[in-house]
C-alpha cells in the first residue's frame, strides 16, 4: 500500500464503488492540487473516506495537511483536481454535515462553555441540542478562556458533534493533554465513527495511529504512504546499540555520520546495517542487534527521502 | 524553609533535584511535597496533563521560582539551561542573533556549536530568519539549542516537543541526547508517554502530587492489578476503570489489599471476581501504568458511592 494510487475514476463515477461499510464516499479527493504562486502546497492527492472509517493524516509541518483540510471544508478552492463531499462539490449544504475542530479549537474565550455551544447550535440552525452538557459538568458556566486545555478540547468536541455530523474533521485534537484525557477524546471520536460518521484526524502522536482504520502520510504536499501502521512499517529494521558507554557510542556514531536516537540507555540507528554500526563503534563494548522500525522511525525515513529528493531534484 | 543548596560541596554532587518541595500560589497548592532527581548524563522526564504541576516543578529547578517548602538542589544559575514553556527565544531577533546573544550572555564562544546544532536541527537555511517568523517546530528547536548552547550542567526543557511535528521531534531528541552525552542532567516535561519511555527516570504528576516515579520499568512493575483488553466497552462498574486505546478497550482490574499499593495510587476499587471477567490480560506499558494511576486517583477523588478516600489528599 506504499505506492501512490493514480485516480482511476473521475467526477460522478467516484461514488459508490467502495467495499466499505457505507456505499458512497463521504469525502473524496481526486488529483487534488493547490498552488500558492509557484509553491505547490498540495500535489496531486487522492483520498477517499467512507462512513465509519477513521483516517489518520500524518505529516511534518508544511506537508500540506492543513491546506488539504481547508480544501475539503470548502474554505480554499483547488488549483487542480476535484474535491467531493457526499458526492457533490463542497458547499454550504455539505458544510452542514461536517463537524470541524481546528488546531486553535475555534472557541470564543469570553463566552462560557454553554454559550459557545448555544452559539454554534444557532449557526447550524439546530436546537440547543444536548451539547453533551453532562461531560462538561461543573465547567458549563465557566468562560472558555479560563478552562484547562483538556476541558477546552472537550467543549470544542461537543460543539463539533452537536449537529450530529456525518463527517468529522479534527486537526491535532489531542495535542498537549494527558493520557487519560486523550483516551477520553478518542472514546468520543470512536463513538462518532461507530455511529457511522467518517473521521479525518491529523496528529503528531504516533501512538494514536492504532486508533485509526488507516493512515495517510504526507510529505512535500504528496501522499508518500498509506495503509495501516503495520503495512507502513513493513519489515523495515533499525540497528540497536546497547552499551554502558552510550555517550561515547553516540559520539562515535555521530563522527561516522550515523545519527543515533537515544531510547533509555540504548541507541537506535535507522538506515545503517549492524556491520556499519559495529565498525563505527570501534573498540566500544556494545551489543548490536536489529529491531523492527517504529512508525515514527519509518515516518522520518519516508519524509526525509521526500525532502532530499526535493532538495536535489 | 525554601532555598537552593549552593555550597561548593553540593554543586559537585551527582544529582540535581528537589526534596519534598511544595509550592503555594496564594491558596492553591501547585506542588505537594514532590521529590525528584535529575542525574548528569541522563534524560529524566516529567509527565502529566494541564495543571499537573510540571511547569511549577521545572521553574523551581531552573531557579525561576522559589519553593514554599522543601529543598531544591541545583547548580549555579550560569550552569543551568532553561527552555520555558512557549519558546524562550526573541521573536525580533534572527535565528543567528538569538544564538549569538545567548552565547554573549553566558560569555561563551559557541560559533562552532551553533553551526553544528543548527545543521543537525535542520535550521541552517533559516539562520537569517526572524525567530518570530519560524513555524512552531522550528522555534522550539531554536529554543532547545539556545538553552543548551553554553553546555549547562542542568538542562531544563518545558515541553520541548508539544505540538512539534514528528520530524522535528526526532531532531529535538537528537539535541537532547547530545546534551546528555556531553554530561548534562536533562529534565524535560512532556505529555507524550512514548517520549517518557525513552527517559531514564520518569515522574508522573497529577494535581501537584506524585502519581508514579522511577524508571519506566519500575513504574510498570509497580502498577497494582492487571490490565485486560476487550473489543467492546465494558458495562457497569467496570466502565469506570476502562479506557480506550488502539481502537479497543482496556480495563484495569485492581487486586491486593489497599495497604500494599502504597501512596499515590489512591484507594483501590475492591477486587471483583476477576476470574469471571471478559477479555485477555496484557502486559502493560508505561502508558497503561500512568493511565491506571490517573484512573485510581480519579476514582478515589470521586468517592461518592464507594468508600474511597486516599487519606493523603493534602489540604
Amino acid at each position: 500500500m506504499r505506492q501512490r494510487r493514480r485516480p482511476t475514476t473521475r467526477g460522478g463515477e467516484l461514488r459508490g464503488n467502495a467495499a466499505g461499510p457505507v456505499s458512497g464516499a463521504f469525502a473524496e479527493c481526486a488529483g487534488v492540487t493547490r498552488r500558492f504562486g509557484r509553491f505547490v502546497a498540495v500535489d496531486d492527492v487522492d483520498l477517499r473516506l467512507t462512513g465509519g472509517e477513521v483516517i489518520g493524516l500524518l505529516g511534518a509541518n508544511g506537508a500540506g495537511k492543513t491546506t488539504l483540510i481547508r480544501m475539503l471544508l470548502g474554505l480554499l478552492p483547488v488549483s487542480a483536481g476535484e474535491v467531493r463531499l457526499f458526492g457533490e462539490p463542497p458547499s454550504r449544504g455539505t458544510r452542514q454535515r461536517i463537524g470541524y475542530v481546528p488546531q486553535t479549537l475555534g472557541l470564543y474565550d469570553d463566552l462560557t462553555a454553554t454559550e459557545n455551544l448555544a452559539f454554534s447550535a444557532a449557526v447550524f440552525g439546530g436546537g440547543a441540542g444536548d451539547g453533551r452538557p453532562a461531560a462538561l459538568g461543573p465547567y458549563r458556566d465557566t468562560l472558555v478562556g479560563a478552562l484547562p486545555l483538556g476541558v477546552q478540547r472537550r467543549v470544542a468536541f461537543a460543539e463539533a458533534l452537536a449537529h450530529r455530523p456525518d463527517l468529522l474533521i479534527l486537526d491535532e485534537p489531542t495535542s498537549g493533554v494527558d493520557p487519560l484525557s486523550r483516551a477520553r477524546l478518542w472514546e468520543t471520536i470512536g463513538e462518532a465513527a461507530a455511529a457511522g460518521a467518517g473521521v479525518l484526524v491529523t496528529t503528531h502522536y504516533m501512538d494514536e495511529a492504532g486508533e485509526c482504520s488507516r493512515l495517510v502520510i504526507m510529505a512535500g504536499g504528496r501522499v508518500v504512504a498509506q495503509g495501516t501502521a503495520a503495512e507502513i512499517t513493513g519489515d523495515h529494521q533499525v540497528t540497536v546499540v546497547e552499551t554502558d558507554a552510550w555517550a561515547r557510542a553516540f559520539g562515535a556514531l555521530e563522527a561516522a555520520g550515523l545519527p543515533a536516537a537515544l531510547a533509555g540507555r540504548s541507541l537506535r540507528v535507522p538506515g545503517a546495517p549492524p556491520d556499519d554500526v559495529r565498525r563505527a563503534l570501534g573498540g566500544i563494548e556494545a551489543r548490536v542487534s536489529q529491531a523492527p522500525s517504529t512508525l515514527e522511525e519509518r515516518f522520518f525515513e519516508l519524509t526525509s527521502i521526500t525532502s532530499a529528493t526535493e532538495a536535489h531534484g | 524553609m525554601s532555598g537552593a543548596i549552593g555550597s561548593d560541596d553540593d554543586v559537585t554532587g551527582p544529582w540535581w533535584g528537589t526534596d519534598a518541595v511544595s509550592v503555594w500560589y496564594g491558596k492553591v497548592l501547585a506542588l505537594d511535597r514532590v521529590t525528584f532527581r535529575a542525574v548528569p548524563g541522563q534524560v529524566s522526564a516529567v509527565v502529566g496533563g494541564d495543571g499537573a504541576g510540571r511547569t511549577t516543578l521545572l521553574r523551581c529547578l531552573a531557579g525561576a521560582l522559589a519553593a514554599s517548602d522543601g529543598e531544591i538542589r541545583r547548580p549555579a544559575a550560569s550552569r543551568i539551561g532553561y527552555l520555558p514553556a512557549g519558546s524562550g527565544t526573541y521573536p525580533d531577533l534572527t535565528v543567528a542573533e538569538n544564538l549569538a546573544f545567548r552565547a554573549a550572555v553566558y560569555g561563551v564562544h559557541a560559533a562552532g556549536r551553533s553551526a553544528e546544532y543548527l545543521e543537525r536541527a535542520g535550521l541552517s537555511a533559516a539562520r537569517d530568519r526572524l525567530a518570530g517568523q519560524l513555524s512552531g517546530g522550528m522555534r522550539q528547536k531554536l529554543g532547545v539549542i539556545a538553552a543548551m548552547l553554553h553546555q549547562p550542567a542542568l538542562l531544563v526543557l518545558d515541553e520541548p516537543t508539544t505540538g512539534v511535528d514528528p520530524v522535528s521531534r526526532v531532531e529535538v531528541w537528537w539535541l537532547i541526547a547530545r546534551a546528555a552525552a556531553d554530561g548534562a542532567a536533562v529534565l524535560l516535561a512532556t505529555s507524550y508517554l512514548d517520549e517518557a519511555e525513552r527517559a531514564s527516570q520518569v515522574l508522573a504528576l497529577d494535581a501537584g502530587r506524585e502519581l508514579a516515579a522511577g524508571t519506566p520499568e519500575q513504574i510498570v512493575a509497580a502498577m497494582p492489578g492487571t490490565v485486560r483488553v476487550m473489543n467492546a466497552r465494558p458495562a457497569g462498574d467496570e466502565a469506570r476503570r476502562a479506557w480506550r486505546r488502539n481502537a479497543r478497550w482496556r480495563v484495569w482490574v485492581p487486586d491486593g489489599p489497599a495497604a500494599a499499593l502504597g501512596d499515590g495510587w489512591g484507594d483501590p476499587v475492591p477486587p471483583e471476581a476477576s476470574a469471571t471477567l471478559d477479555g485477555e490480560s496484557v502486559q502493560p506499558d508505561l502508558q497503561d501504568a500512568v493511565t491506571v494511576a490517573s484512573l485510581a486517583r480519579e476514582l478515589a477523588r470521586s468517592g461518592g458511592d464507594r468508600k474511597c478516600g486516599s487519606g493523603g489528599d493534602g489540604p
